[in-house]
C-alpha cells in the first residue's frame, strides 16, 4: 500500500471514568480497577454510573463550560490531551487542513430534559426557556465546541452511530485522510450520557439496567449474574494521520489502521444479529488483508446484557474458534457502557499491549456464563503474552449498526 | 429601590453568566462590553435573569438601556420599585 494511504495513530486524549490519561487508563485496567458510582438522578433516585473527574477548566473559561455541554467539554479535553500527546507543533499546522470526527450515541437529550425541568419550575412558560438550547442541542455540538476551542477551520461534525460510533468515528477520518480531503484528523467519540435520566429508564423499562449492591461489581460481562448495562460517560480522541506525514514530522506512531468495517444488521432495533457481526467482522479482516490467526485480541462491545454478550461471543467463535493465540477481554467491566465513546476508549485501553504485551482483563466473571466461553477470554486478571502485534476492536450498536476496526503495530 | 442596590443586583448576575470576569473595578459609564468579555448571548443571559429572579421584562427594544452600569440603574430602577 502507499504510503499515502497508510494511515497511523499518532496521538490519544481521552477520559474515562477510571482514567483522565492514557496512562493512568492503562495502568488500572491492568490493575483491575474499576470506577463505577451511585448517583442522583433525576426522577429516579440513586442509580449505578460511570462519571468521569477530568479538569474541565484545564482547556475552557468557566464561562464556556456554563454556556456549552457537558459532551462538548469532553471532546475539547480529550482533543486538547490528544494533541498535546501527538507532540505536533499546533501553533504553526495549517487549521483548515484538520478535521474533526467525532462519534456519538446521542446528543441533545441532557441539555433537553435540563430546559424541560427548567420551565417546570415557572409553570411550564416557555419565555424561559434558554436561548442556549439551540446551539447546546445541534447535532455537531461536541465536534463545534473542539472546532471552535482550537481554530480548526476544516471540516467539523459528529457521527451518529449509536454505540458503533467511537469506531464510526476513527473510520470517518481514514476515509477523508485517504481521499486527501484532509491532513490531520481528530477522531473519535465522546458520550454525556450519563446525565439523562431518558437513558436510564429506557434501559430499566427495557429490564436492562444493571443493578448490583458493589457499584463496581455492577458491570459484569459474561457472567452468569450480569444484570445489564451501566451508563457511563467519557471520551477518546485521537489524532490520526497519513503515514508519510507522520514520518515527515518524525511522529511517534503508536499504531496503524489496517482495517475496518461497517455493516448493518437489518433485522431488528433493539436485538443484534450474530450473522451480521459475523460478517462485519470477516470484512474488516479481508479488507486488512490478514486472517483470524493474526490478531493477537479481540476487544469485544459486550455490555453485559444476557443475549447481547451470547451473540457476540457466536461471532467471535465463528471466526476465532481455531485461532489458539488470539485472546478476547473487554473493557465496559471497568468503566460501564461509555456509548459514543465506547468503542474508541476501549481500543485505546489495549493499544498500549503493543510495548507492554499484557492482555488487560475482562473482571466481574465469579461465574463464567457456558455459553460465553471463548478460549483465551481473559477472565479477572491481566495475562503477559509473548507478543501483541494486531487488535481488532468490536463496537455494535442500537437499529443494527456494526463496527469493527483493526490496528496493528508499526514497524 | 436605589440605583445602587439595581447595579450590585446586575454585577450579582453577572458574575454568574460570566464567571471568569474581574468585577472588581467595573465603571459605572463605561458600557459593560468595552470593559468585560461579554457578547450578545451573554446579555440574553443578563434579561432571562431578570425575568427568573427578578419578574422584570425587558423587551427587545430597550436592551441598549442595559449598555452600562449607570443606563442599567437608571431603566431599571422603577421596574424594580413596582415590583415591590
Amino acid at each position: 500500500m502507499d504510503k499515502k494511504d497508510r494511515i497511523v495513530i499518532t496521538g490519544i486524549g481521552l477520559t474515562a471514568p477510571n482514567g483522565n490519561s492514557v496512562e493512568e487508563f492503562r495502568y488500572n485496567l491492568l490493575k483491575g480497577v474499576a470506577n463505577i458510582q451511585r448517583i442522583e438522578m433525576r426522577y429516579m433516585g440513586r442509580v449505578l454510573a460511570g462519571v468521569c473527574s477530568y479538569d474541565e477548566l484545564r482547556y475552557q473559561k468557566r464561562k464556556e463550560v456554563r454556556n456549552g455541554t457537558r459532551a462538548g467539554s469532553i471532546g475539547v479535553y480529550c482533543a486538547n490531551e490528544a494533541i498535546r500527546n501527538s507532540g505536533v507543533n499546533w501553533e504553526v499546522f495549517d487549521k483548515s487542513r484538520v478535521g474533526i470526527y467525532i462519534g456519538i450515541t446521542e446528543h441533545g437529550n441532557v441539555e433537553t430534559e435540563n430546559e424541560v425541568f427548567n420551565i417546570s419550575q415557572f409553570d411550564y412558560d416557555v419565555k424561559y426557556w434558554s436561548h442556549h438550547h439551540n446551539p447546546r442541542t445541534v447535532a455537531n455540538n461536541p465536534a463545534g465546541e473542539i472546532s471552535i476551542n482550537l481554530g480548526v477551520t476544516g471540516p467539523h461534525y459528529t457521527i451518529g452511530a449509536a454505540c458503533a460510533a467511537g469506531n464510526a468515528g476513527i473510520i470517518q477520518a481514514v476515509q477523508m485522510l485517504r481521499l486527501g480531503e484532509i491532513d490531520f484528523a481528530l477522531a473519535g467519540g465522546v458520550s454525556e450520557s450519563c446525565r439523562t435520566f431518558g437513558i436510564f429508564a429506557s434501559f430499566r423499562s427495557q429490564g436492562a439496567l444493571a443493578e448490583h449492591e458493589d457499584p463496581n461489581k455492577a458491570c459484569r460481562p459474561f457472567d452468569e449474574d450480569r444484570n445489564g448495562i451501566v451508563v457511563s460517560e467519557g471520551g477518546c480522541i485521537y489524532v490520526i494521520e497519513r503515514l508519510e506525514d507522520a514520518l515527515k514530522r518524525r511522529a511517534s506512531i503508536i499504531g496503524e489502521v489496517v482495517g475496518y468495517c461497517i455493516n448493518s444488521d437489518a433485522t431488528d432495533a433493539v436485538l443484534p444479529n450474530p450473522q451480521r457481526q459475523r460478517e462485519c467482522i470477516g470484512l474488516a479482516l479481508k479488507k486488512a488483508q490478514i486472517t483470524a490467526g493474526d490478531v493477537d485480541i479481540v476487544s469485544t462491545h459486550a455490555t453485559a446484557t444476557h443475549m447481547g454478550d451470547r451473540q457476540e461471543c457466536d461471532a467471535i467463535r465463528a471466526i476465532f474458534g481455531s485461532s489458539s493465540k488470539t485472546y478476547v477481554n473487554n473493557t465496559k467491566s471497568f468503566i460501564g457502557h461509555t456509548m459514543g465513546a465506547a468503542g474508541a476508549l476501549e481500543l485505546a485501553g489495549n493499544l498500549a499491549s503493543f510495548e507492554d504485551r499484557y492482555v488487560h482483563a475482562t473482571i466481574n466473571v465469579d461465574k463464567l456464563d457456558l455459553a460465553c466461553n471463548l478460549d483465551n477470554l481473559v477472565l479477572n486478571r491481566a495475562h503477559k503474552v509473548d507478543k501483541v502485534d494486531c487488535i481488532l476492536n468490536n463496537s455494535f450498536g442500537m437499529l443494527g449498526i456494526n463496527s469493527v476496526l483493526i490496528v496493528r503495530k508499526y514497524n | 429601590m436605589t440605583h445602587q442596590k439595581v447595579k450590585e443586583i446586575i454585577i450579582e448576575i453577572i458574575s454568574n453568566i460570566a464567571p471568569d470576569e474581574d468585577l472588581s473595578d467595573i465603571k459605572s459609564h463605561v458600557p459593560l462590553r468595552d470593559q468585560l468579555d461579554l457578547d450578545s448571548m451573554d446579555f440574553l443571559d443578563i434579561v432571562m435573569e431578570l425575568r427568573k429572579r427578578h419578574n422584570i421584562e425587558v423587551p427587545e427594544a430597550d436592551y441598549p438601556r442595559l449598555a452600562s452600569l449607570d443606563s442599567c440603574a437608571e431603566y431599571l430602577s422603577p421596574k424594580f420599585a413596582s415590583n415591590f
